[in-house]
């Protein structure tokens, strides 16, 4: 029930969360679309969960727990690195350029 | 006769410790000689014991002696093996007889040389080499020998290195000889092809069965072992390195650029008789080419003033001479006189090494810097060298082939087998009369150099004639029993003629049996080779009497203040021009393919451009392109990635 406005949201938190990761310069900001293009692929899983089984539903606790792992890491290092240069704007971090 | 792997064996030791002493301490002098000399001497020992045996059991077939296995390479199975044989006997008994005078003789030469012990181990390698060559029992092991003794002429042609001329000269002969080694290769290639063997005795034996008489096969392998032989023994096209060669030590000019390594194309031509009698044509070929060397180098002789280039170019002329005899047919004959050459040769080229030694010691005394090789800075030496004069005086005559002396049977023996092939052949006349104006020429410019360096007015110099003095008895006792070999050095071969046995001729005999069986040796009456003899004689009297008649000695000038020559005397002293005609021939052309093509186009272009470079360019060039993408900033790469993925399932989901 409920399949297709299900995906249709999903479908649009996912690009929400990735024109948001491709436009917005500040770290914290595009961490947070990450975690909106995470929990918009959970939706997609419980979702068809509905319909397939529980097996979608087991992934998405998996997806909370690695988002979550990577919430405290990413964020540790985005302390990190506003600590070296005070800031958080990527375009200020280019240390890698070729 | 088991004992024969010490022939080369010693030698090769004396050239381990030279080598040796000459790293760790060349001023140990005297145990250089007494190595040098003593192992030459003690390989000529037992290289007379080798021979008594050989005499003794008289076998038909050769005696080999396998000592390992070298190429094992599927049917081909070449082992390190020495033969003894009737040549082989011959040509070791000259090396290591020879070899060890010219060794005593460099005792007394080369003692004042800061190289001395480098000089007896290159010698002593030399031998060792030399003797590889004789011995071998098959073509491969010949051919390290022969490898090995251009080698040692290389070393040792440019032993006074530091002179520019000197290297040259070594250069030049290594390169002529490698030119010559490519058609002893393709030679033996050919050999494998037909008969599947490469041992002496196995491809002999075959030989006749699988090559017909006259047919391609056979003069193709005989005229590219005979390209060989032109190289090794400096016959036209590939001599013009022999007189280059004299600027080595003299004993050198005289043991390899006279008596043994040139003559290594001689004994080739001999040993392999069995091919030559395959191919009538080749034979033509080696004859002819034999006897026109014969006369083109006797008349550069005519108009040389250095009184080694001289003997150079007698030396190149005999070996035609020699040439004339194997390319006959008549192998006794060519290795008959290939023995007396040793001799007298030999003896001319010490003269020669005593008489520089002495004009040497007297511009040395006085600080002059005069040419002590220009025969027109000497004159008049046998008031101060008598024993040299004497003795070089019996040379002369030996090689102008005066009877009763060892160059006159020798010389005669081949000129009466060319001018008996002449009834089936014309064209041997030819060779005849070609070697018959080459020996008056030889009678004449040896006239001229022995009254040139000899007799007539000193032209030294006042100040340095004080200084001139005869060579001390290390020198000239090896120069006393050559001079007796020369005397004496026919008895191994009379003619029936004059109640002789031809000694050699029947002992050479189970060597050259097979060859003569395909092309039997024809034979003119004892009239006719009595009036030969006569003809021969007078042509040599008559040349040394012109030289006598028509020299001047007392209107010579010494070197320095000479007029340069004209007309055809000119000619001559440049030597027809044949080292500047090789030299735009083939240097110059060489040189220019190898600088503008080879060097600024292959090299430099090709090897370095694209080669090397190109691809360091290229990767260069993606590096950088690489290196645009790392942008740094994280944007991008998150729209790259996204891009990415897009692309991926639009593919996946088409």
């Amino acid at each position: 029930m409920l399949l297709g406005p299900s995906l249709a949201v999903s479908a649009v938190l996912f690009a929400i969360g990735t024109a948001g990761v491709l436009l917005r310069r500040n770290a914290i900001v595009i961490f947070m679309c990450v975690e909106l293009m995470l929990n918009a692929v959970n939706l997609t899983f419980v979702a068809f969960a509905q319909q397939l089984g529980t097996g979608g539903q087991i992934f998405v606790f998996f997806v909370m727990a690695v988002a979550a792992a990577e919430a405290a890491v990413g964020l540790a290092i985005v302390l990190a690195v506003y600590r070296h240069k005070e800031t958080v704007d990527l375009q200020h971090i280019n240390l890698l350029k070729g | 006769m088991s004992l024969v792997w010490l022939v080369p064996a010693l030698p090769l030791l004396g050239f381990l410790v030279n080598g040796t002493i000459a790293v760790v301490r060349p001023r140990a002098k005297g145990l250089v000689s007494v190595v040098g000399v003593g192992v030459l001497l003690a390989a000529f020992g037992v290289a007379l014991m080798v021979a008594r045996a050989l005499a003794a059991a008289h076998p038909d077939a050769p005696v080999v002696f396998r000592y390992w296995d070298w190429m094992p390479v599927g049917t081909l199975a070449v082992s390190y093996a020495l033969q003894v044989d009737a040549l082989s006997v011959v040509m070791m008994l000259v090396v290591t007889g020879v070899g060890s005078l010219i060794h005593l003789f460099s005792v007394g030469y080369m003692r004042a040389d800061a190289g001395y012990a480098r000089y007896f181990a290159y010698l002593n390698l030399f031998v060792f080499f030399m003797l590889t060559l004789v011995l071998g029992a098959n073509f491969p092991v010949t051919f390290v020998g022969w490898e090995g003794v251009g080698l040692c002429s290389y070393l040792l042609i440019g032993f006074w290195f530091s002179d520019t001329v000197n290297a040259d000269a070594g250069k030049k002969a290594f390169i002529m000889n490698r030119i010559g080694d490519f058609g002893f290769l393709i030679a033996m290639f050919l050999i494998w092809r037909y008969t599947g063997s490469l041992d002496y005795t196995t491809v002999f034996e075959r030989a006749p069965d699988v090559l017909t008489l006259g047919g391609g096969a056979a003069t193709a392998i005989a005229l590219w072992l005979f390209l060989g032989c032109t190289g090794k023994s400096a016959q036209i096209p590939l001599y013009t390195w022999l007189p280059d060669a004299m600027a080595g030590p003299t004993p050198v000019s005289a043991l390899i650029h006279a008596a043994t390594m040139v003559t290594a194309g001689v004994f080739l031509v001999a040993r392999t008789n069995v091919l030559f009698a395959l191919a009538p044509v080749a034979q033509a070929v080696v004859a002819g080419v034999g006897a026109l060397t014969a006369l083109f180098a006797a008349t550069i002789a005519l108009k040389q003033w250095d009184i080694k280039r001289v003997l150079a170019y007698s030396t190149v002329s005999q070996l035609g001479y020699m040439f004339v005899g194997v390319g006959t047919g008549a192998m006794a004959a060519g290795i008959f006189h290939l023995t007396t050459h040793a001799f007298f040769k030999a003896l001319l080229f010490l003269g020669a090494g005593s008489v520089i030694h002495a004009m040497h010691h007297a511009y040395h005394a006085t600080h002059a810097h005069d040419d002590a090789q220009d025969m027109r800075n000497m004159g008049g030496l046998s008031r101060f060298l008598p024993w040299t004069a004497t003795l070089m005086w019996i040379a002369t005559l030996a090689i102008a082939g005066i009877p009763p002396l060892s160059g006159f049977f020798s010389k005669d023996e081949i000129l009466g087998a060319a001018f008996a092939r002449g009834a089936a052949q014309p064209i041997w006349y030819l060779f005849w009369a070609l070697g018959l104006a080459a020996a008056l020429l030889t009678a004449f410019y040896m006239a001229r150099l022995m009254l040139y360096t000899f007799h007539g007015p000193n032209r030294t110099g006042a100040r340095e004639q004080v200084h001139l003095h005869e060579a001390p008895w290390v020198m000239t006792g090896p120069l006393v029993l050559l001079g007796m070999l020369s005397v004496v050095g026919g008895v191994i071969n009379l003619p029936e003629l004059v109640g002789g046995t031809t000694w050699l001729h029947h002992w050479l005999e189970p060597v050259t049996a097979a060859g003569a069986a395909l092309a039997p040796a024809a034979h003119v009456t004892h009239r006719t080779e009595w009036v030969l003899i006569g003809g021969a004689v007078t042509v040599a009297v008559v040349g040394i009497a012109a030289a006598l008649r028509a020299l001047d000695l007392t209107a010579l000038v010494p070197a320095r203040s000479a007029p340069a020559e004209t007309g055809l005397g000119k000619v001559l002293n440049r030597k027809w021009y044949v080292d500047e005609l090789y030299e735009a021939l083939f240097v110059r052309p060489t040189v220019w393919l190898s600088r503008n093509v080879l060097w600024r186009v292959v090299d430099v272009k090709l090897v370095d451009g694209a080669g090397v470079n190109g691809p360091a360019a290229a990767s260069r060039i993606l590096g950088w392109l690489g290196g645009r993408l790392q942008t740094g900033e994280l944007g991008f790469y998150a729209t790259v990635f996204v891009l990415g993925v897009v692309a991926v399932l639009a593919r996946a989901l088409k």
